[in-house]
Parts: C-alpha cells; sequence; structure tokens
C-alpha cells in the first residue's frame, strides 16, 4: 500500500496518505473519554427541563446521601467558583452582555441551562445521583420566536438587560453609508430602469453534529501547581487565556492539552460551562475531575448556529447590471452570549455582496435573545448565512428579468482582469478566476444536456421535474490580520506561531499553534516543511494541541490553519535554513553567500561535492563543538506571523435536482463542485474537505433543523429526531479544482476547510426551486423535506387559482 | 444492585468480569476492561461508533447489555488486525483512499464495512451506502468512505 512518500523534491502538492491514519484505524487512540487517572470523580449536569423559570428553591443535600456521591453544588454552593463564561466580540458600544455563569444563578434561560452539578466516584453514581436534587421551578412564559421577542410587552428573556435598546435586543449593527452609496439613492438614480426584487430567506438553525461527545478532565495532579485539562476542544490556546481570566488560576499554571478530537465544525470553539466548572471544583476537591456528555445533553447545550431571518433586496437594471443590495438581518442569539455569539452575522456583512460588482450595499443586524440555547459558529460562520442568501436572490431576481442565472453571475463578477478588487463590502480580494472555475464546473456537469432535459420534462409533463441549482460562490477565512479583527472589536488576534527544531539525531520536529481534529495537519504541516528543509516527510513531527508543548497558538478555526498558519511555518523553516547555513559555512570553510541549499544540504557553489546535510549540521549545532563565533548551541527557529489579509477561495457548484411534484420528494441526480482554493499542499486532503464541507451544506438544505415548540422544549432533542444524513442519503460527487493562487499568500494557498459548507445550501435549494419555477413556487423552506416541498407546490398552486 | 459473572472473549483474549445487569456492551469493553478503541457517540443508537462484531456480525455495542455477550466472541477494531504493521484489507482501503478524518466513526465504519464485505463480497455503490446506513459520519461526506469499501472488496478478491 502507498505510505507517505519518501521525498526527494517538493512534497507540496502531492496527495500524500495520511500520518494520523495508522493510528486512527487501528483503535490506537486518544479521546479525552479514554482518559482515565486513578482516583477521578464524575461529573454530571442537572439541566433545565424549562426554557425559562424561576429557580425557587434548590437543594442539593439529599444527592449527598446517595452512594459514591462525593459532593454537589447548585451556584449558591459554588459561590465565587461560579465564573462568568466570557463573549469575546462585543461588536457594539452599547451591546447588552448579560451575565452568563457557569451554573445558572435564580433563573433558567433555556432547556438544557446547567442548573447544579454532582460528583462522584463513578460516572453512573453521579448521573444517578441527579434525580436526588431538590429543585422548584416557577415557570416563566418562553419566548422563542425572533419578532415576537422584539415586541414591547415581550416577556425578557434577561431583566438585567437594562432594554434601553428595546426587549431582548442585544444589539442594532448598522452599517449605512449615505448619500450616492445608499441603497434608496442607487435605485431613484436608476429611475424607471431599475427592478427591485426583496425576499425573505429563513436560514434555520442547525448543530455542529462533531461525532465525538464534548468531554473535559481536569487534574490538579500536575506538577507543583499545575492545573492539566484535557479537553475536546478546537481551541486548547484559546482556553488556557480565557480560563485563566474566568477562574483566577494563573495561566503560567494552566496545561490545555486537545488530545485526539473527533470533529468540531465550530461546536468545539468555545469555552464552555462544564470545563469551567470541571475546573473550578477539580481545584477546590483537589481531585481529578471529569465529565463526559450524552448526546443528548449535548443537543441541548453545545452550542447551535444559523438562525437567521433574512431581509433581502436587490436592484438591477432591465439588462441586468446590479445597482446595489440591502440586507436586514434578525440573527438569534440564544438566551446567553457565547464565545463570539454576536459577531457571528458580521462576517456575513463582508460576504453579502460576494463575487459581484455593485455600487451601493447597505447591512443591518439585529441580535435578539431568546429562551433557546446559545448560537455560535459553525462551520462558515455567518459565511453561507450570506452566501444562501445572495446566491438565492440571484436566481430570484434572473427570474424576475427573465435572464439565465448563470448569465446574470456572469455580467455581474467580477472579471480575472480586474484583481485585485475592493467590493462595496470594503474586503480587497486580491485573487481569483471565476471563469476559470465556472467553464470546467460547466463541463463536467454537462449544462446545456440538462436544461434540454429540463425543459423535455416541463414539455411532457414529467411527475418528476428536472431543477439546476448555481452557486458561484467565495468567502473570506483565514481571520486576520490583527489589526483588522482589534478594529471589528474582536479581542484576540489573528497570527499563528511555528517552531522548528532540528534535532541531532536528524529529526525534526514542527510545533505548531493550530490544532487538528480531522484537518490532518501532521501530514500537510510536514509536507510544507519538507518542501522547503528537503527533510523527508517522515521525519518530521508534527507536535500540536498541547500548550505544555506548544505553548503559542491561536488554534483551528475559520479556515485559518493553512492561510495563516502554514505562512509561520514557511517562515520558519526558511529561518531555518538561514541560521544552518552560518554553521555550515564555518563548517565548509566558506562564506555564506557561497552556499546553496539543495535537497536538505548546503552545498559550496562550484563545487557541489563539498556538501554538508542539515543533520550534520545539526548534530554540530548540538555538540556545539565548533560553532562560529557568536552562534548559540542548538538548532532552531521560530516564526510568528500575522498575515496581510484575508484569504478568498471560491468556486462554482452546480446542483441538478429532481424533484417528484406529486410527493415532494428531491433527490439529487448530480453534483459538481469546482473549487479554487489556491495551491493545493494535499490535494487527497483538500478533497476530502470539500465533500465534508458539501454535506454539511447539503445537510442544512435537505435534512437537518433544530425544531423548538412554542414553550421552547426542543423538539429534536436526539439523534433520533435531528436527521443526520447517513451515505444512503446522499449521492458521489464530482470535484476538481482550478488554481489561483493567494497573492498576497506567501505559499499561494487559500481555506478550504468551510468552502463546501458556504457553497452548497443554495446551489441545492436553487435547483429545487428552479426545478418548480413553473409551478408558481419562488421558495422552499429548508430542510427541503418532502413536506416542505409538498407545501411550497401547494401554496403556490392555490395561489395561482 | 447485584453484579452477574460473565465471561468474554475480546479480540482473542478471554475476560472475566463482574457486570451490573444494565451494563452495555460498550462501557464493558471501555470501562472494564479497556478496550477503549471502541467508542461512543451517542444514547440512542443511531449513531453507529460504537459497532463490534459479536460472534462475527456487526452490532452496535451500545445496544446489546454485556450480560448478553455472555460466552460469545467480540472483534473490536483493536483485535482487527493486531500487532505493529499488521493491516487488515478495510484498514488500507480506509487509509488508501482517505474514507477518514476525524477518526471518531472509524472504528463503526470499518467494522461494518468487515461485515458488510463478508456478507456481499463484491456491492454496488448502493448496497455499500445502504449496508453504512447506520453509521455516520460528520467528516468525510462519505464520498471516500464509499470509496474504501470499494477498493477493499477488490482487494480482497470480490471484483
Ligand atoms: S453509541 Fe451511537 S449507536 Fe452506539
Ligand atoms: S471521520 Fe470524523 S466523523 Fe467520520
Amino acid at each position: 500500500m502507498t505510505e507517505t512518500m519518501d521525498v526527494t523534491g517538493s512534497a507540496i502538492g502531492r496527495p500524500l496518505r495520511r500520518k494520523e491514519d495508522a493510528r486512527l484505524l487501528h483503535g490506537q487512540t486518544n479521546w479525552t473519554d479514554n482518559i482515565q487517572l486513578a482516583g477521578t470523580l464524575h461529573m454530571a449536569v442537572l439541566r433545565s427541563p424549562m426554557a425559562h423559570a424561576k429557580i425557587a428553591h434548590i437543594d442539593v443535600s439529599p444527592a449527598l446521601e446517595r452512594p459514591h456521591v462525593v459532593a454537589a453544588f447548585s451556584a449558591k454552593e459554588l459561590g465565587e467558583l461560579n465564573g462568568a463564561v466570557p463573549c469575546v466580540w462585543p461588536v457594539t458600544d452599547d451591546i447588552q452582555m448579560p451575565p452568563f455563569h457557569a451554573l445558572a444563578v435564580d433563573k433558567v434561560r433555556h432547556v438544557g441551562d446547567c442548573v447544579a452539578v454532582v460528583i462522584a466516584n463513578t460516572k453512573y453514581a453521579a448521573a444517578d445521583a441527579l434525580d436526588a436534587i431538590d429543585v422548584d421551578y416557577e415557570p416563566l412564559p418562553a419566548v422563542i420566536d425572533m419578532e415576537a421577542a422584539l415586541k414591547q410587552g415581550s416577556v425578557a428573556v434577561h431583566d438585567a438587560a437594562d432594554g434601553s435598546l428595546g426587549t431582548n435586543r442585544c444589539y442594532d449593527f448598522p452599517l449605512k453609508p449615505t448619500g450616492d452609496g445608499s441603497f434608496e439613492a442607487a435605485v431613484k438614480a436608476a429611475g424607471d430602469d431599475a427592478v427591485v426584487v426583496k425576499r425573505r430567506f429563513i436560514n434555520q438553525r442547525i448543530i455542529a453534529g462533531f461525532m465525538e461527545p464534548r468531554a473535559v478532565v481536569a487534574s490538579p495532579m500536575g506538577m507543583s501547581n499545575e492545573m492539566t485539562v484535557w479537553s475536546a476542544t478546537q481551541i486548547p490556546h484559546v482556553l488556557r487565556v480565557l480560563l485563566a481570566l474566568v477562574t483566577g488560576l494563573p495561566e503560567n499554571t494552566l496545561r490545555i492539552v486537545a488530545p485526539d478530537v473527533g470533529g468540531g465544525f465550530g461546536g468545539k470553539l468555545q469555552l464552555y460551562r462544564e470545563e469551567v466548572l470541571a475546573v473550578q471544583i477539580a481545584r477546590h476537591l483537589g481531585r481529578t475531575v471529569k465529565w463526559v456528555e450524552t448526546r443528548s445533553e449535548d443537543m441541548v447545550s453545545s452550542h447551535h448556529g444559523r438562525d437567521q431571518i433574512q431581509d433581502i433586496q436587490i436592484a438591477a437594471t432591465k439588462d441586468g447590471k446590479l445597482i446595489g443590495m440591502k440586507v436586514d438581518l434578525l440573527a438569534n442569539m440564544g438566551a446567553y452570549l457565547q464565545i463570539i455569539t454576536p459577531g457571528i452575522p458580521l462576517l456575513g456583512m463582508f460576504m453579502f455582496p460576494a463575487i459581484y460588482k455593485m455600487d451601493a450595499y447597505e447591512f443591518s443586524c439585529t441580535g435578539v435573545f431568546t429562551n433557546t440555547t446559545p448560537t455560535d459558529a459553525i462551520r462558515g460562520a455567518g459565511r453561507p448565512e450570506a452566501t444562501y442568501a445572495i446566491e438565492r436572490i440571484m436566481d430570484e431576481l434572473a427570474a424576475e428579468l427573465g435572464m439565465d442565472p448563470l448569465k446574470l453571475r456572469e455580467m455581474n463578477w467580477i472579471k480575472n482582469t480586474e484583481f485585485p478588487y475592493t467590493t462595496v463590502a470594503g474586503l480587497a480580494y486580491d485573487s481569483g478566476n471565476y471563469e476559470a472555475a465556472t467553464e470546467r464546473a460547466l463541463e463536467l456537469f454537462g449544462y446545456d444536456e440538462l436544461r434540454a432535459e429540463q425543459e423535455q420534462r416541463r414539455a411532457s409533463g414529467d411527475p418528476v421535474q428536472l431543477g439546476l441549482g448555481i452557486s458561484t460562490f467565495t468567502e473570506m477565512c483565514g481571520l486576520a490580520p490583527s489589526r483588522t479583527l482589534g478594529a471589528l472589536k474582536y479581542v484576540a488576534g489573528g497570527w499563528e506561531h511555528c517552531t522548528i527544531r532540528a534535532l541531532p539525531t536528524g529529526k525534526i520536529e514542527l510545533i505548531t499553534g493550530t490544532s487538528p481534529h480531522g484537518q490532518g495537519h501532521e501530514t500537510a504541516w510536514s509536507q510544507i516543511a519538507s518542501s522547503i528543509l528537503g527533510v523527508p516527510v517522515d521525519d518530521i513531527e508534527v507536535v500540536h494541541g498541547d500548550t505544555g508543548r506548544a505553548p503559542y497558538g491561536m488554534d483551528t478555526y475559520g479556515s485559518r490553519s493553512l492561510a495563516v498558519g502554514g505562512q509561520a511555518i514557511k517562515k520558519a523553516a526558511e529561518r531555518l535554513v538561514e541560521k544552518a547555513r552560518i554553521i555550515a559555512a564555518h563548517q565548509l570553510e566558506c562564506s555564506p553567500d557561497d552556499l546553496d541549499f539543495i535537497q536538505g544540504e548546503f552545498r559550496v557553489k562550484g563545487d557541489p561535492a563539498k556538501a554538508q546535510p542539515l543533520a550534520a549540521v545539526a548534530f554540530e549545532a548540538f555538540t556545539a563543538h565548533n560553532l562560529p563565533d557568536g552562534v548559540e548551541p542548538t538548532l532552531q527557529a521560530e516564526a510568528t506571523v500575522d498575515p496581510n489579509d484575508f484569504s478568498y477561495p471560491h468556486g462554482t457548484h452546480l446542483a441538478a435536482m429532481e424533484v417528484d411534484v406529486e410527493t415532494g420528494k428531491v433527490k439529487i441526480r448530480k453534483y459538481v463542485a469546482v473549487d479554487d482554493c489556491g495551491v493545493q499542499v494535499n490535494p487527497l486532503i483538500v478533497e476530502g474537505q470539500v465533500h465534508g464541507g458539501l454535506v454539511c451544506g447539503i445537510a442544512q438544505a435537505l435534512y437537518e433543523g433544530v425544531e423548538y415548540d412554542s414553550d421552547g422544549n426542543l423538539l429534536t432533542a436526539s439523534l433520533a429526531d435531528y436527521l443526520i444524513p447517513s451515505a444512503a442519503d446522499l449521492p458521489s460527487f464530482i470535484t476538481d479544482r482550478t488554481e489561483t493562487p493567494s497573492t498576497t499568500n506567501p505559499l499561494g494557498t487559500k481555506g478550504i476547510g468551510e468552502a463546501g459548507a458556504i457553497a452548497s445550501t443554495p446551489a441545492i435549494i436553487n435547483g429545487i426551486v428552479d426545478a418548480l419555477r413553473p409551478m408558481g413556487v419562488t421558495d422552499v423552506k429548508m430542510p427541503a423535506t418532502p413536506e416542505n416541498v409538498w407545501r411550497a407546490i401547494q401554496a403556490a398552486q392555490g395561489g395561482a387559482q | 444492585m447485584t453484579h452477574v459473572p460473565i465471561s468474554v472473549t475480546v479480540d482473542g483474549a478471554l475476560y472475566e468480569a463482574e457486570v451490573e445487569p444494565r451494563s452495555l456492551l460498550v462501557h464493558f469493553l471501555r470501562e472494564d476492561i479497556g478496550r477503549v478503541g471502541t467508542v461512543v457517540g451517542c444514547d440512542t443508537s443511531n449513531c453507529g461508533t460504537c459497532t463490534v462484531l459479536l460472534n462475527g456480525r456487526s452490532v452496535k455495542s451500545c445496544s446489546v447489555l454485556a450480560v448478553q455477550a455472555n460466552g460469545a466472541n467480540v472483534l473490536t477494531i483493536q483485535g482487527l488486525a493486531e500487532g505493529d504493521g499488521n493491516w487488515h484489507p478495510v484498514q488500507q482501503a480506509f487509509k488508501e483512499c482517505h474514507g477518514l478524518q476525524c477518526g471518531y466513526c472509524t472504528p463503526g465504519m470499518v467494522m461494518s464495512a468487515v461485515d458488510l464485505l463478508q456478507e456481499n463480497p463484491s456491492p454496488s455503490e448502493e448496497e455499500i451506502r445502504e449496508g453504512l446506513e447506520g453509521c455516520l459520519c460528520r467528516c468525510t461526506g462519505y464520498h471516500n468512505i464509499v470509496k474504501s469499501v470499494q477498493f477493499a472488496a477488490e482487494m480482497m478478491g470480490g471484483k
């Protein structure tokens, strides 16, 4: 079988099989739940069964009578240790940020809200003792619907919020250009020639759906004062800072380890209450505390995502030239603000104009509190919502104008000769070639043939209609530079770090601040370093996810790991070569300038027989017997890179959808995805990221949606009720890539982790609506289940009568 | 709670233990005998991450009581090809075709695929998709998992 290859040339661009896989395929894994330290105490969490209630009375003491129970806490017993969980993105000056404690104080605000914990010697004993806790809830009316929540007189989710913005209003974020830039002025200026299309899209709530449930082990059993925390997290480094701030434990005594982490998709980009509780209680009792969630707990307590009501207006001239766009969002925050809850829709703000040229753009977003699980980042975070709206409304506009939706897009997108291009939302896209990606996608799709078949089916009144869905998307990822994040009031930076050590035995240790949980960094990072150091991929070991071994980093989210972290690897590797060059020159008795560094060795120019491999230099740096003056022993280099800009991958996705107009059942007949993520370090991994992203977006379009009843009970409270699609629900995909290197990234790379999820949802829904448009259908509620499709048809037909 | 004695062969080794009657096979594997390669992804028997072979057939080990496995032979991902450098063809195929990312669904997927190929040595794409229906994966979109199973079938001489 193919192992990772021993390479001499550049390892970048090769579809190497992953280093990670041998372990994972043999069950030699180290999930947080596998960590079983002697004497561990287990934590179980009592969660609110109600969406909104006063805790009139709570008594945890009966739980202490139960066998094996060691301690039990409500907010009262926890006292000072009941830390406030922070939100690090206060998007406006007057944002309402109500307190959010690890355990609810006096009131519960969503089903699943943390009320109390039991600590016992076994996890079963802890779980069993929860029902001994005595709680009296005084039910309060709950508010679930965002528009209802904003009405005066609505029940307030937080009475602590001063309400100065209005009931349940978390923030109002306006982006209102004045004068000519305003949407109204632009439409007016176009006079009779202006066509305005207005739509309301609902981007429903979904879950992240990582397969490994959340888990945390907090152990004060390290050296001296150290508290070691293993967590199924995407963000060990951020967690360290935040846990220090929340608990008051000195940051230099906290070691956070993200061991094997089974997927995240944004859902593990969080400081969760259970992490705070485990650490605080471990510290209080001086014992190791472990908590592993059940899937049912996950459904109510891991953050949800999306959940926007989008009012969109788009204006164009009659011949299809875009004039402008106006976006008004209601964004559901849920009951509390988690790490970056309020900022998610603002990431979308930049993306509504997408790849299109227009002169006017207005945006507003109102964050709304409701009695639901908090929302936050899920794969794409704000950009899927924006892309959904723009790509859906481009189709609606095309229908209104009687134009082919692809023609309309072509006419308005940024031409490949026009880069760099600053969009109406203020982003400077460095590169792109929408023509090339689209051409390739059309070729693979057979667009004209499928259009012909569609005509035929329409003409013959076939009960199975065919629709073609288009999504010509772009996205921004990398989340940097730090200065820009600061201007957006985001509290953290956007840099990344790498340290590379050349060890005396010739092996390379690459320490990265990114924290993979399925993305294959061990393989891909080795490829980048190998291409610069000329060392075989298998001789490079990538260290990650442990603040004890990899102290600096900003972790993995927002498709930033390669886009930002890759730059740090490149720079550190280049610095290492320059350091080694000085030692090699000394050994070879020449000037450093007289050395070429080729295939992992320094060769004297004009006399290539005189050479010194990097490994020999590393050994020399270790013995330090004969180093040039002023050169310190050991050979290592580090780099911390703050990129110049975001990264802008793009692509064209096409979906052929079969819709049974009698039953509402839909089927993906064909799906083509041509993505452009710049230079590909490992095309095999890129392709895997595309597949996974596609299905995340398709799942939102067709299968998934979090549902509450009007009292705030979660109706999709287990994997039996919330439909994560299986292999049987999905087709295989046709994928390809065009390669337009980024001009702002030294490796030429862009992100790819979220692209599929961002692109596919509108492609699918556009396809369904395209199939049904002759019947008068202009929208289908997501997820487009047979029932929702059937209802859309019935509503349209009823309207036509 | 009273405990019940059981004796189970897991990955070739015999284990004798006393378990609670309510104890699930997956918990016995993970917590009583430390076979932590098999994992838990849900509490409603929907995810399939816990799949093992029980007397040669795939089962979700969260939907079998430990006592039901008394006298049985259990094969987990850890016993499929034990020892350094040993690979079952299905494991090889998953690596070759990039059929895993985070690896959390992998134990269940691989064991289900082993059972599937046992039953049907040359399955069609549709049969593979139907056959793996009980196992969820959030990372791969299943595309490469299907390819992995096809490739394994080829390697095992099914095609
Ligand atoms: S743990 Fe989910 S099916 Fe067994
Ligand atoms: S590889 Fe992550 S869930 Fe399947």
